[in-house]
């Protein structure tokens, strides 16, 4: 059975469209997912349902939302604060905020253990160390007792991720995590997050927008737009040949598809609004490839060969 | 083609003031840049945070008096003009920010903010500039009924085509961008950059282009600046400093740069560490912390920019290295 397994779900605020809508996905033991979208296509709400970090007006609809055999929908509080931050992590965008300021890094590594752990004492203070150590923090026994305003953004991310992996999770979700950092320390960051997942076999989400970075990262690749998914598909049969329009117009607005050309490839407008969507595919008004039909109907997720794509005339294999 | 700016090792310092009792320290945010860029043509500056690149874009747009070097834009030099002169000297400097909801007044209509450098600089009278914006708005792809409208009603990827047609109201020779498509997504950052291109071949200007993006800097880029620490390591051509960096910044650069097809012939090069507090920068070359290459000599004598391969390099040892 898989680690995660979503189907059908829809998170709204309020009366208009929902911002997740119909989504399946599926996560097993170890393995690398890429969820990649643009901003507003729902790809942070998903994880954030899964999370129970929607807040009321929100509403988090599901057939299943299971969590290694938890069904997540149903849990308490409580229940839910035992799994959350312990088997099942996540690593936020800005380590500038997703750190306490009043707090020493090594007190917030602390909190944790003994949350999860119940380590205490001397016993969550070595493992700390450990765990900076581990996540190649240079003179790591002195950063302890530094404040998150000390460090910088590629050392605050650093810490994050120590957090996160404290309790060794199952399950660990980066939410666009290198999206604050420069190159140098992005590659730094997605080395240390692959040789985390590697040396602990945890499953590993990856939320990005960035193309490039799932290309050099992930096994498998979930494309979301305007809250669906509209292809899955593994790394990198899907970027030699994407079977979904919106995949290849997003591939090919990439400048290094374009190398040597004068224009870059662009698709048309933008993402549809919660107040404007289309009757039928929501990729009608931008896609080249539209016919008749696709004004008219929604298509479904529909399995193929090489993965699934939500398209009436998916792209050939060229 | 003609030079439209020219700088020549521009440097600017600032003063830091480390409590009551300590003397103040001195950041050099910019040191002994020069470079010259023509009309029609881009040079891009990039480099990590902290290298100096929104320091440059300051000093070019004159927002910032540089502390020392020399700076001509379109054949006049700045230092010494008179504040009559440099009003006309400012026309001719536009620049495009990286963030296109705060660089446009939320309270002012998008016609009124796009005919306001028209009111200011030029003797047009209303029905003109009215007319000068319509047709500047048609041309970034805005529809005429925006003109009416706050920037509070468009989508990120039409504010940055608003800012980009408020900076070339008035046809400028020079046109700054500090990180324009950062704050965008993909398929949107395609259609600006488009947009920039097609504004470039039309008006012929001249542009300064900073990025962290080397993929985006690949596209438009006619010539190339990396900075690191306020210095420039490397500089030269856009297509030879892609294809053969000679800077070990440069290749960790590039190799850092994440792409969808990688190149297996690309040079791996990973470092390590951050970028030093520029409070306190290393002695002799700023990056021999983080260098693989770095010797005895690198860590006491700086390397001063050397002409090689039509390029411009700062390293001692760039002919072991790039071999």
């Amino acid at each position: 059975m898989s680690l995660l397994n979503i189907r059908n779900l829809s998170v709204r605020f309020g009366p208009a469209m929902p911002v997740v809508d119909g989504l399946d996905l599926s996560v097993e033991q170890g393995e690398v997912l890429a969820i990649v979208g643009e901003s507003g296509s729902g790809k942070s709400v998903t994880m954030m349902a899964l999370m129970g970090l929607i807040d009321a007006p929100g509403i988090v609809q599901a057939d299943c939302l299971q969590f290694d055999g938890t069904d997540m929908l149903r849990l308490k509080g409580r229940q839910r604060r035992h799994i959350v931050g312990k088997d099942l992590a996540m690593v936020f965008q800005d380590p500038m905020t997703a750190l306490n300021p009043s707090y020493t890094v090594g007190f917030q590594i602390e909190e944790v253990l003994q949350q999860h752990l119940g380590l205490k004492g001397k016993a969550a203070r070595a493992r700390a160390l450990e765990l900076l150590e581990r996540v190649e923090i240079p003179g790591a026994a002195s950063r302890l007792d530094a404040y998150p305003h000390q460090l910088s953004g590629g050392m605050s991310q650093r810490v994050a991720i120590a957090m996160a992996i404290a309790a060794e999770p199952k399950l660990l979700i980066a939410d666009e995590p290198t999206t604050a950092l420069d190159v140098t320390i992005q590659a730094q960051i997605m080395e240390l997050l692959l040789d985390l997942q590697r040396d602990q076999g945890m499953a590993l989400v990856l939320i990005t927008h960035d193309l490039a970075v799932v290309a050099e990262t992930a096994q498998r690749v979930c494309v979301m737009y305007a809250g669906q998914a509209v292809e899955l598909g593994h790394v990198p049969a899907l970027f030699d040949a994407p079977s979904h329009p919106y995949t290849e117009a997003l591939l090919k607005a990439i400048p290094e598809h374009s190398a040597g050309a004068s224009r870059l490839a662009t698709l048309p407008g933008i993402v549809p609004g919660r107040y404007d969507r289309p009757l039928g595919c929501l990729l009608s008004p931008r896609c080249p490839y539209v016919q008749e039909r696709c004004h008219q109907q929604r298509p479904a997720l529909e399995p193929h060969d090489r993965g699934a794509a939500r398209c009436f005339f998916p792209l050939e294999v060229a | 083609m003609s030079t439209v700016l020219e700088a020549r090792a521009l440097t600017r310092h600032y003063s830091v003031s480390r409590g009551l009792f300590k003397p103040a320290a001195t950041v050099q945010a910019l040191n002994g840049v020069s470079f010259s860029l023509q009309s029609g043509r881009t040079l891009a500056v990039v480099g990590e945070s902290g290298c100096g690149k929104s320091t440059l874009a300051r000093a070019l747009t004159l927002i910032e008096t540089p502390s020392s070097g020399s700076l001509q834009i379109a054949g006049h030099e700045v230092a010494g003009a008179s504040h009559a002169e440099r009003k006309q000297l400012r026309r001719d400097v536009q620049m495009v920010f990286q963030n296109p909801y705060a660089s446009l007044n939320p309270r002012q209509k998008i016609g009124d903010q796009l005919a306001e450098p028209l009111l200011i600089n030029t003797r047009l009278s209303r029905a003109e500039c009215r007319e000068k914006v319509q047709a500047m708005m048609q041309q970034v792809g805005l529809r005429p009924e925006h003109y009416q409208r706050y920037p509070h009603m468009f989508s990120g990827g039409q504010r940055q085509r608003i800012a980009l047609a408020r900076a070339m109201m008035l046809q400028p020779q020079v046109l700054v961008a500090d990180e324009p498509t950062s704050a965008l997504d993909v398929s949107i950052q395609a259609q600006v950059l488009n947009l920039f291109m097609d504004l470039q071949e039309q008006y012929q200007t001249g542009y300064v282009f900073i990025s962290h993006n080397l993929s985006v800097v690949r596209h438009v880029a006619d010539d190339v600046l990396v900075m690191y620490l306020g210095r420039p390591v490397e500089m030269g051509p856009a297509e030879a400093l892609y294809t053969r960096p000679l800077h070990p910044y440069t290749r960790a650069l590039l190799s850092a740069t994440p792409a969808i097809h990688p190149d297996p012939d690309k040079p791996r090069m990973k470092i390590s560490g951050e970028l030093p507090n520029p409070l306190n920068p290393p002695s002799g070359c700023a990056f021999h912390k983080r260098c693989p290459h770095a010797d005895e000599r690198c860590r006491s004598e700086r390397p001063e920019l050397r002409l090689i391969d039509a390029r411009q390099v700062a390293c001692h040892h760039v002919e072991r290295i790039a071999g």
